[in-house]
């Protein structure tokens, strides 16, 4: 039942992620958190960080995490070929078309469309990482546990992205660094 | 649709082969996202083998945007269908997918060790700052192109759409099929104005 679960969450996952890489966020967070419950949005965080430092796509990177973490290399396997399926499905037919008849007008126009809803539902995606991150305990429990840190952390990255063109690996590696570095110095003056 | 002159020369098994490893090594190399890996596809399947040339290229890239999944997945694909037909997709899709399904694997077996560890826990921590800066920054790229084509449709589709998904907790598969559906009908409307005007 599990490897049916998982094929078919990866299926919706493949059918409706338009837009490539971070559109598959949102679908992700809907089917495996919000829906399945296989993960925690914690686990979901270090996925997306764990994604961007390997090769490969996001929802192939979550299809074969999930699917292992659920039930082993078969459930990955069926995860992994559930988020491929659509797009072997509908790029052949797109493609088959386009020989025949090699019109894109109306694909381009829903396509025009399309791009300013991915990138609010990307954004919004983003949001689910960022504010737990800033309020573990959630925006109403407020001052108390807001984490300065990450404040700091989010906005050098921020700056180094934009304004100093810094790839996004190197980025983020060095906010980890700076946290271990933080960490290993408050212990240094505990002791 | 004219074949390039090397693509008759070779056999299919031979194609295939040799597209497997392409779509393999391009996989296992290509960090950061599914726009790097297709210009890479470009470059090996365009500029170097001759496989396909470079107008088609565009379109195909085109359609692999056009259809749901990653784009990595889908140039494969495109790439494949183009070289070898059904038999070509199967071994472009494998070529891509096997190495993140390795990685992710392996990584996936180690996760709960691997969290455990004080220096894991500690960069995992200041890196959720970092993804959700390389996710604003992507965002800010992207809606920065939206609102500078100052196309009133479009800034409200993004508007619309925020605030369906994060607000209202508008399921994201609606969205994407009134968003599509809205451009669709355009796109027709607008086309057979562009027609009645030439008459």
């Amino acid at each position: 039942m599990t490897y049916i679960e998982l094929f078919l969450a990866f299926l919706h996952i493949g059918a409706f992620s338009f837009g490539g890489g971070y559109a598959a966020m949102p679908l992700i967070q809907e089917q495996v958190i919000d829906k399945y419950h296989w993960m925690t949005i914690e686990d979901f965080t270090d996925l997306v960080t764990i994604s961007q430092m390997t090769p490969g796509p996001i929802a192939v990177n979550a299809a074969t995490f999930v699917g292992t973490q659920i039930a082993g290399v078969l459930g990955a396997v069926m995860a992994t070929v559930g988020v491929c399926l659509p797009s072997c499905i509908f790029v052949s037919v797109l493609a088959w078309l386009y020989v025949r008849y090699r019109n894109l007008s109306v694909m381009k126009g829903v396509l025009a469309c399309l791009r300013p809803a991915v990138t609010s539902m990307i954004f919004a995606a983003g949001l689910m990482i960022l504010i737990p991150a800033l309020f573990p305990d959630g925006i109403a429990a407020g001052a108390e546990s807001f984490q300065v840190r990450q404040l700091i952390y989010f906005s050098a990255a921020l700056l180094c992205l934009r304004r100093f063109k810094i790839g996004p690996i190197k980025v983020m590696i060095g906010c980890g660094a700076a946290e271990l570095l933080v960490r290993l110095a408050m212990m240094g003056l505990v002791r | 649709m004219s074949d390039t002159k090397e693509k008759r020369e070779l056999s299919l098994p031979v194609r295939l082969r040799k597209l497997f490893f392409s779509t393999l090594y391009l996989s296992t190399f290509t960090f950061g996202g599914g726009y790097v890996i297709v210009s890479l596809l470009k470059k090996k399947f365009v500029d170097e083998l001759h496989w396909i040339d470079e107008n088609e290229m565009l379109d195909l890239v085109a359609i692999a945007q056009s259809a749901p999944g990653a784009i990595a997945v889908n140039g494969a694909i495109v790439v494949g269908f183009k070289i070898a037909g059904a038999a070509g997709i199967l071994v472009s899709v494998l070529g891509a997918v096997l190495p993140p399904f390795v990685i992710l694997t392996v990584v996936s077996f180690f996760y709960s060790a691997f969290k455990e560890n004080f220096a894991v826990q500690a960069m995992l921590y200041g890196m959720k700052a970092g993804v959700s800066a390389v996710i604003v920054d992507v965002v800010f790229d992207m809606a920065s192109g939206i609102v500078k084509g100052r196309d009133a449709l479009l800034i409200t589709i993004m508007i619309a759409s925020f605030a369906a998904n994060y607000f209202l907790n508008v399921n994201v598969v609606w969205i994407i099929l009134v968003t599509a559906g809205t451009g669709a009908l355009i796109t027709v409307i607008r086309n057979r104005r562009g027609k009645g005007d030439e008459k």
